[in-house]
C-alpha cells in the first residue's frame, strides 16, 4: 500500500465538466492537508475532443505533474484509450459500465476495471447531471479518502444553486463512495489520507499574477481576449468593483495597448495581458512606450505559434521575439516567473521596474504556469508587496517649479523625473516623433543623439537592478540545467529524481530576462561542469541569448516543441541523448 | 481669465500656407478660452499626419501618438484621469481608416472625448494619396486611375452606431467652428466634430472657393430636429451642392462610459490611493482560493 503518492486523472469529452470535477477533486485533497499539482489538456473547442486533468498529490511540495497515472476516471471510452499506456501495473480505471469497457484490455496492461454505475447513481440518488459527482465520490472511495472533505467541497461548490442541490449531490456523492469502498477498495494499493496541516491555497499562475499585480496598485486593465491570458482579464473583471480596477474588455489588442498607455501617461498604473498572437499586434504600442517612456506592463502569457498555433496548448516559443519586438531600440523589462510564487512575484515587481525606469516592462508568463494550480501555503504570497514609484514629482515639488517643465530632461542615469498632466507649472506634450528635452518635436542631430543616448542609458541603469539567477541544489553537482519559466517545474522534478539515484544535479533558472544580467549569470554558469539547457522551443532561445552576452555555451540542449509541457520522464530520457 | 492666446505655444506650424488646420487650430484655441478651461485642464491627444501635430504647436497637456492610435491612447487617458477634458484631433486618415476600429468603438461606447477630425479628404504628411473619405474616382498619386471604393461617410456611420452628437464644422467659417467646438465641449460622451478642411497642396478639388458656397449652417433650418434620428440620417446623406454643417444630432439622454463604471464613482482614478482596500481587505482574496 502506498499513501498519498499517487496521480489521479479524469478524461472527458469539452462540456462534460471534467475541469470541474479535477479542480473539486484536487480542492477536496488541497484541503485535507496534501500537496498537489494540476494539470490541464485540452483542445480549442467547447463541445466534444478529449480533455483531461491530472493531478498529482504527495505529502510534501510537488513543482509538476510527472507521466505516471495510479488511477483514471473516464468520463469516455476515448479517455481509457488514450490514457491507458499512462496507467502503472495495479492502477485502476472508474467508469461507467455503460461504456462497453472490455475489461481484458486492461488485464493486459495489468490494469484493474472498477466499474461504477455513476449514471445510474447519479439518478438514483439526485440526478443525471449529477454523474461527475459520482465519479468523485467513487474516486474517494476506492482511496479511502476522508468524506468529510470531499463534502465540504460539495457545499461550497452547490451552495449557490441551492440547498436541495447540495444535498442531492451528497447523497450522490455517499452512495457511489459506499459502492466503491465496499466492492474495489480493497483490491487498490494506492491511497490518500488526510492529515493536519495549515490551510493552503490552490491557485494557478495566472490568479497569483493577478493577484501580485492589484497589490501592486494596478488601477487599469485592458485586454482582448486571447487563451491562455484572457483569464487574467476576466479575474480583474470579477474584482473590478470590489478594488477599484477600471477593467476593459478593448475592441482589439491595439486599442488595450494604446489605452494602457493612456491611463499610465496620466499616472495610473495600467497593465494589458495577452498571449504571443495578440503581443504581435501590440508590438508598434510597445515602441511608443519606450519613445514616450511611459510606464506599462505587457504580460504576455506564451502559447505555440506562429499564428494561431495550438490555442489551449504549451510552449516558450516567445523569448528572443520579447527583447527585439519593435523597430528602433530602446528599453523594454522581460520577467519571466516559473513558479506560481514567482508569477505573484513578477505582477508586482513589473510595475516598480516599469515606473522607475519609465518602460514597459513585460511579463512573459507560459499555458502551463497560467493554467496549473497548485497548493500553496498562505504565507507563500506576501500581500504586503513594496512599492516604487521612481522620479514621480509631487504635487508640491511641481507648486515650487520655477522654469519651464522638461519632461526629457538629460540626466545621468536616463532617468527623467516626471510630472503627471493636470499640474499648471507642468504642462507637456510628449511625441511619439523624436522630440526635445520639454517633449517638442525636433529632429536636430545633436537632440536626436543625446534624446537617445539619455534613453539608452536607461538600459545599464536597470541591468544593474535586474535579479541573478535562482540557484537549486548543491553547488558542486556534476550536473547543471539551465532553465526559465514553467520548465523550472519538471527540471526540479528531474533533479530529485536524479539525485534519488545518487547522482547529483543543480539548477540555474534565469526570471530576470531582460536587460539580462550578464555579469550575474556568468558567475552563476561559471562553475558548472556539464551544462544543459531545457526549454520549450525549437531553436533553445534562452541558450542562444546566453551564449550572445556571455559567451557560455551549453553543452547539451533538451527541447520540447509539440505543445504539451515538458515532465520529468522526458528530460530524464532525453538527457542519455544529450549527455 | 485665459485667453486664446494662452493656448499657443512658441512652435511654428509648419502647415502650408492657407491650410485648412489653422482654421481649426484657431477655433479651438478660442473654443477652449470661451469655455473657460485652462491648458492644464485640457489633454489633446493625436495620432501622426499633418493636423496631428497640432498639440505640438498648443500650450496644453498632449500626447502625440501613433498613426491611428489616437482614441484608444484618448480612452484610456479620460477613463484614468476624468478630470481633464480630453480633446482628439486627427485626420480622416488617422480617424477613419487606421483607427477604424476605434472610431466605431469610441462613438458605441460614448466615452467623453471631443473628437476633431481634421478631414482633407487626402493624405497630406505623405505627400498626397487617397483617403478614407476621397471620393470615388478621386485621382492621387496611389490610384492613378482613379480610387475605386466609395467615400467613408463618418457621419452616418456615427449615426448607426449609436452616436449621441454627431456634427461638421468648416474650416473657413472661424465663429462657426468656435461654436460648434463649444458646443461639442459641452456635452457628456462623445463628439464628434468631422471638420471639412482645404488642402490647398494636395486637394486642389475640394478647396476654399468649391466648398464655401455648398456649405450652410443646420441652425439656420427652422424646424429641424436634431434628436430626430431619422431626419439626421437624411442630413448625413446629403453631400454635394449642398453640404449641411453644425450639429447634425445630439440627444443628451445616454450617460458617457465613464459615469457607468464602478470603479471610477470615488473620483478621477488617478487621485485615488493605488490600493483602493486596505491590507487586510485583499487578504480576504486568499479565501477564494482555499
Amino acid at each position: 500500500m502506498l499513501v498519498n503518492d499517487m496521480t489521479l486523472k479524469i478524461g472527458g469529452e469539452a462540456g462534460q465538466g471534467v475541469e470541474s470535477t479535477g479542480r473539486g477533486f484536487a480542492q477536496a485533497l488541497v484541503r485535507g492537508g496534501l500537496y498537489i499539482f494540476g494539470l490541464q489538456d485540452y483542445h480549442s473547442r467547447i463541445r466534444g475532443g478529449h480533455n483531461s486533468y491530472q493531478i498529482r498529490v504527495a505529502d510534501h511540495d510537488i513543482y509538476s505533474h510527472d507521466e505516471r497515472v495510479h488511477l483514471l476516471l473516464a468520463l469516455t471510452k476515448v479517455a481509457i484509450d488514450e490514457h491507458l499506456q499512462e496507467i502503472v501495473p495495479g492502477g485502476g480505471v472508474i467508469y461507467d459500465p455503460a461504456l462497453s469497457v472490455d475489461e481484458a484490455d486492461l488485464a493486459a496492461q495489468s490494469v484493474k476495471a472498477f466499474p461504477v454505475p455513476l449514471t445510474k447513481i447519479a439518478v438514483d440518488q439526485g440526478s443525471k447531471l449529477m454523474a461527475n459527482t459520482a465519479a468523485i465520490g467513487a474516486a474517494a472511495g476506492l482511496t479511502g479518502y476522508d468524506m468529510g472533505v470531499i463534502n465540504s467541497v460539495i457545499r461550497d461548490n452547490f451552495g449557490k444553486k441551492g440547498q436541495e442541490i447540495v444535498e442531492a449531490n451528497l447523497r450522490v456523492a455517499a452512495a457511489a463512495h459506499g459502492f466503491v469502498k465496499e466492492k474495489y477498495a480493497a483490491s487498490f494499493p494506492f491511497k490518500l489520507k488526510k492529515i493536519e496541516a495549515p490551510l493552503r491555497m490552490l491557485i494557478s499562475g495566472n490568479q497569483s499574477l493577478a493577484l501580485g499585480a492589484l497589490l501592486a496598485g494596478c488601477r487599469f486593465v485592458a485586454g482582448y481576449p486571447m487563451t491562455p491570458g484572457s483569464p487574467i482579464l476576466e479575474w480583474f473583471a470579477v474584482h473590478s468593483k470590489e478594488y477599484g480596477v477600471v477593467t476593459k474588455h478593448s475592441e482589439d489588442e491595439l486599442a488595450a495597448i494604446n489605452m494602457v498607455i493612456g491611463a499610465a501617461q496620466m499616472g495610473v498604473r495600467a497593465m494589458t495581458p495577452t498571449s504571443g498572437g495578440g503581443f504581435s499586434l501590440m508590438v508598434e504600442g510597445l515602441g511608443l512606450a519606450g519613445i514616450l517612456e511611459v510606464p506599462i506592463v505587457v504580460v504576455n502569457v506564451q502559447r505555440p505559434g506562429p499564428a494561431t498555433g495550438l490555442a489551449t496548448r504549451h510552449e516558450q516559443g516567445d523569448l528572443l521575439f520579447m527583447l527585439h519586438a519593435a523597430q528602433g531600440e530602446f528599453l523594454r523589462i522581460v520577467l519571466a516567473p516559473g513558479t506560481i510564487e514567482q508569477c505573484f512575484e513578477a505582477g508586482y515587481r513589473a510595475f516598480n521596474l516599469a515606473e522607475k525606469y519609465q518602460s514597459p516592462a513585460i511579463i512573459l508568463s507560459d499555458a502551463f504556469l497560467a493554467h496549473s494550480p497548485r497548493a500553496l501555503d498562505m504565507d507563500a504570497l506576501d500581500l504586503d508587496v513594496p512599492i516604487d514609484r521612481g522620479a514621480l514629482l509631487s504635487d508640491e515639488e511641481l507648486d515650487g517649479l520655477t522654469e519651464r517643465y522638461r519632461r526629457y530632461a538629460v540626466t545621468e542615469s536616463g532617468i527623467s523625473p516626471r510630472a503627471l498632466p493636470g499640474h499648471p507649472n507642468a504642462v507637456y506634450a510628449l511625441g511619439s516623433d523624436e522630440h526635445d528635452e520639454y517633449g517638442q518635436i525636433c529632429e536636430d542631430v545633436a537632440v536626436r543623439t543625446q534624446q537617445n543616448e539619455k534613453r539608452m542609458r536607461k538600459v545599464e541603469a536597470a541591468r544593474s537592478e535586474m535579479k541573478p539567477p535562482q540557484q537549486y541544489g548543491p553547488p558542486d553537482a556534476e550536473l547543471t540545467f539551465l532553465t526559465w519559466g514553467s520548465a523550472l517545474g519538471p527540471v526540479r522534478m528531474a533533479a530529485d529524481i536524479l539525485s534519488d539515484q545518487g547522482q547529483s544535479a543543480n539548477i540555474v533558472q534565469i526570471m530576470d530576462i531582460w536587460p539580462l544580467p550578464v555579469d550575474k549569470v556568468t558567475s552563476a554558469l561559471q562553475g558548472a561542469k556539464k551544462l544543459i539547457c531545457v526549454e520549450q522551443n525549437y531553436t533553445g532561445q534562452l541558450a542562444t541569448l546566453v551564449r550572445a552576452y556571455t559567451g557560455i555555451e551549453v553543452d547539451g540542449l533538451i527541447r520540447k516543441y509539440d505543445g504539451r509541457p515538458m515532465s520529468p520522464e522526458y528530460i530524464l530520457a532525453h538527457l542519455k541523448g544529450v549527455v | 481669465m485665459v485667453d486664446a492666446k494662452d493656448f499657443a505655444s512658441d512652435v511654428r506650424p509648419t502647415w502650408c500656407a492657407g491650410c485648412g488646420n489653422f482654421g481649426i487650430w484657431n477655433a479651438l484655441k478660442k473654443a477652449l478660452a470661451q469655455t473657460g478651461l485652462a491648458p492644464h485642464d485640457v489633454m489633446l491627444v493625436s495620432g501622426v499626419g499633418c493636423g496631428s501635430k497640432l498639440p505640438d504647436y498648443t500650450t496644453a497637456n498632449g500626447v502625440m501618438t501613433l498613426h491611428g492610435r489616437t482614441l484608444a491612447v484618448a480612452t484610456g487617458a479620460r477613463l484614468a484621469n476624468h478630470g481633464l477634458k480630453v480633446i482628439c484631433t486627427h485626420g480622416d486618415g488617422d480617424g477613419y481608416g487606421e483607427g477604424g476600429n476605434h472610431f466605431v468603438s469610441a462613438v458605441r461606447r460614448n466615452i467623453g472625448i471631443v473628437d476633431i477630425v481634421q478631414n482633407n479628404r487626402v493624405y497630406g504628411l505623405t505627400k498626397g494619396q487617397y483617403s478614407p473619405t476621397s471620393p470615388h474616382g478621386f485621382v492621387p498619386r496611389t490610384s492613378p486611375q482613379g480610387a475605386i471604393e466609395e467615400a467613408f461617410n463618418p457621419l452616418a456611420v456615427a449615426l448607426a452606431a449609436g452616436g449621441t452628437f454627431i456634427s461638421r464644422g468648416w474650416s473657413g467659417d472661424l465663429e462657426h467652428l468656435t461654436w460648434l467646438i463649444t458646443e461639442a465641449l459641452g456635452h457628456r460622451g462623445y463628439a464628434l466634430v468631422d471638420v471639412l478642411q482645404p488642402c490647398v497642396t494636395f486637394n486642389r478639388k475640394y478647396s476654399y472657393d468649391w466648398l464655401r458656397p455648398r456649405v450652410y449652417k443646420m441652425q439656420d433650418q427652422v424646424g429641424y430636429d436634431s434628436s430626430d434620428k431619422a431626419a439626421a440620417f437624411a442630413k448625413a446623406l446629403e453631400w454635394g451642392e449642398r453640404i449641411p454643417i453644425g450639429i447634425i444630432y445630439r440627444t443628451e439622454s445616454r450617460p458617457a462610459y465613464e459615469e457607468m463604471v464602478p470603479a471610477l464613482e470615488a473620483g478621477p482614478l488617478v487621485k485615488q490611493p493605488l490600493r483602493a482596500k486596505t491590507l487586510p481587505e485583499y487578504e480576504v482574496l486568499k479565501q477564494e482560493y482555499l
